[in-house]
């Protein structure tokens, strides 16, 4: 095996992952003719412009309320959903308490369960309470992550010493006060490491804005992408906006990782190696 | 403790820390716990309850319709129906060519990203790891476009090289190549990971003993991260079972994707083109229940193996 082998079958793996998103690039740079023959990019021919001109004025600009939405939905509920991960995670590392343990395996049995397969029945009981169609039909349940409990205890364990914990009740720190000023500070990197899942997680959600939402100016940006796909065979003006769009709803993300490395590979690592 | 006389203030502090031994857990796991509740074990608790009912509508439809017990009735008609097994059929397929490839790619990366030939380790790692950063619409959205002739770069290079390709005419191969493109950078991060965690020495030992990079890589790094591999196959099978977004943008363009393609999208179906909120619920605790006996046979069949080698 040799050197020019392994970093060639790399760079050909690099090129199968990059490809796609190097032809969003480009592609979110042409006129709906230009995109409909597969004709190549010349200088002439650019209208990265003129697309995010339309993308800013089809429907009223509906797009950016699409994604402000999912800003809301993905950043707010990613930031409580972590928050609430880690107060949980927290309480199953510092804690002794009667069925512990037995409580922790219901959450992990949490993570086993295909969220799809929640939902609909989700749906069935949102409609039954008459909430479907409503900002909290989407933004509750994007608050679970069992996993994110699991990795928070994770986190804990590797980050929370019990002698400091020990050492601030000593001191006449209540429990609650122990979490809040110390623990919860240890345990920072655990913290963002679940809220950029959760966020990923979110912001990429589809089913559960598909089945609860109606109203399109209570959808998120893959919701309202899909809603126009839907309509490029009657009108093929909408595939520069589908495909700019996907361009402007991929770049957070993609900043996010690239700024973040460190801490989704704790993340990653913490979750596969026990 | 064995102080000899506890003065009343610290007493009732002692009181108040037993307190909180209990109350503060307590309020700590609330906030996860309701929530938890609320949108997880209810609505399977209401899954199962509403897929034990059907609507019966009076004669013409107009007179209302009455909700009747029907125990196992719908979940009969969804095995009955052959479009519901079908689907089954479909995920069935997926899983065996899906699951070997994007495991057999995500562990040859990262093994090549462990070997000492490797350079620029942290750009291949990125560039591998961000298609997890796109979302699955837009995934299928993209590779929709790479697969339309005419459209795509890629189809017109092959059609010029004299090799006419028809992906849109064999959904799987499509569908197996948006998930394979989505995951194997995401599973190959946790299976490097659990690489770099091998203990050098036990590597210099293999190389000692004379093993070759081949054999060092398939004889002592894959059965130490087992269980990396085992979790990733878990998460991959309870994923796989949950397929809907891909194969629905699919639907639009490819004739072979039918609206129940798969179970997910047969109890989308159910529920929203055929207003059956009885068979959509059957069908959605058949799948949690298919995705828990997978779990099951996933983690029961690494724990086997590694008992019958801690055995040897």
């Amino acid at each position: 095996m040799s050197k020019t082998a392994v970093n060639g079958a790399l760079v050909l793996a690099t090129v199968y992952t990059l490809l796609p998103l190097g032809w969003l690039v480009t592609a979110s740079a042409k006129n709906t003719g230009d995109l409909l023959v597969g004709r190549t990019l010349t200088p002439e021919r650019f209208h990265l412009g003129q697309n995010l001109h339309d993308l800013a004025t089809t429907g009223d600009g509906i797009y950016f309320r699409w994604y402000l939405n999912s800003l809301l939905y993905a950043g707010l509920g990613a930031v409580l959903c972590a928050f609430v991960c880690v107060c949980a995670g927290y309480a199953f590392h510092v804690y002794r308490f009667p069925g512990k343990e037995q409580l922790f395996g219901l959450v992990l049995l949490g993570v086993l369960v295909p969220t799809t397969a929640l939902a609909l029945p989700m749906y069935l009981l949102a409609s039954e309470l008459h909430v479907v169609n409503t900002f909290w039909a989407v933004f509750v349940p994007s608050l679970v992550n069992p996993f994110g409990v699991y990795l928070a205890r994770v986190f804990c364990a590797g980050y929370v010493p019990g002698e400091v914990l020990e050492a601030a009740r000593m001191d006449g720190a209540g429990e609650l006060r122990t979490f809040w000023s110390i623990g919860l500070k240890m345990v920072m990197p655990g913290f963002v490491t679940v809220f950029l899942f959760q966020f990923t997680a979110i912001w990429n959600n589809f089913f559960l804005p598909l089945v609860m939402l109606s109203d399109n100016r209570l959808f998120p940006v893959s919701l309202g992408l899909y809603a126009w796909n839907t309509q490029t065979h009657a009108f093929p003006e909408y595939y520069p906006l589908v495909v700019t769009g996907s361009l402007l709803a991929v770049l957070p993300l993609v900043i996010a990782f690239v700024v973040l490395q460190r801490h989704w590979k704790a993340g990653l690592t913490a979750g596969s190696v026990k | 403790m064995s102080t000899p006389a506890p003065n009343p203030a610290q007493a009732s502090r002692a009181a108040a820390r037993r307190r909180g031994r209990y109350g503060a857990p307590a309020l700590l796991l609330a906030p996860f716990m309701v929530l938890f509740t609320a949108c997880t074990l209810v609505p399977i608790g209401y899954a199962v309850h509403l897929s034990l009912y059907t609507e019966h509508r009076s004669g013409l439809g107009f007179g209302g319709s009455e909700t009747v017990f029907t125990g196992l009735g719908n979940y009969t008609r969804a095995l009955g129906d052959a479009a519901f097994r079908a689907g089954f059929w479909n995920t069935a397929q997926y899983c065996l060519l899906y699951i070997p490839l994007m495991i057999g790619l995500s562990l040859l990366t990262a093994l090549l990203l462990d070997s000492a030939l490797a350079r620029a380790k942290r750009f291949f790692q990125l560039a591998l790891f961000l298609p997890h950063a796109v979302p699955g619409i837009i995934a299928a959205l993209v590779w929709v476009y790479l697969y339309t002739p005419g459209i795509s770069p890629v189809i017109d290079a092959l059609g010029g090289a004299g090799a006419q390709v028809d992906v849109l005419g064999h959904p799987l191969s499509a569908v197996v190549n948006i998930a394979v493109w989505e995951w194997t950078g995401y599973n190959m991060v946790i299976f490097y990971a659990a690489l770099q965690a091998i203990p050098r020495e036990v590597l210099e030992a293999a190389v000692v003993d004379g093993a070759g990079p081949l054999r060092t890589a398939l004889s002592v790094k894959i059965p130490l991260i087992r269980a990396s591999i085992t979790m990733v196959g878990l998460f991959t099978v309870i994923g796989s079972l949950q397929l809907f977004t891909e194969p629905m943008i699919l639907h639009d363009v490819a004739p072979g994707v039918v609206s129940t393609w798969t179970p997910n999208m047969y109890a989308y179906s159910a529920a929203f083109e055929r207003n059956d909120y009885g068979l959509a619920a059957a069908s959605s605790v058949l799948l949690a229940l298919a995705a828990a006996v997978l779990s099951f046979a996933v983690t029961r069949a690494s724990r086997g193996r590694s008992r019958k080698e801690d055995a040897a």
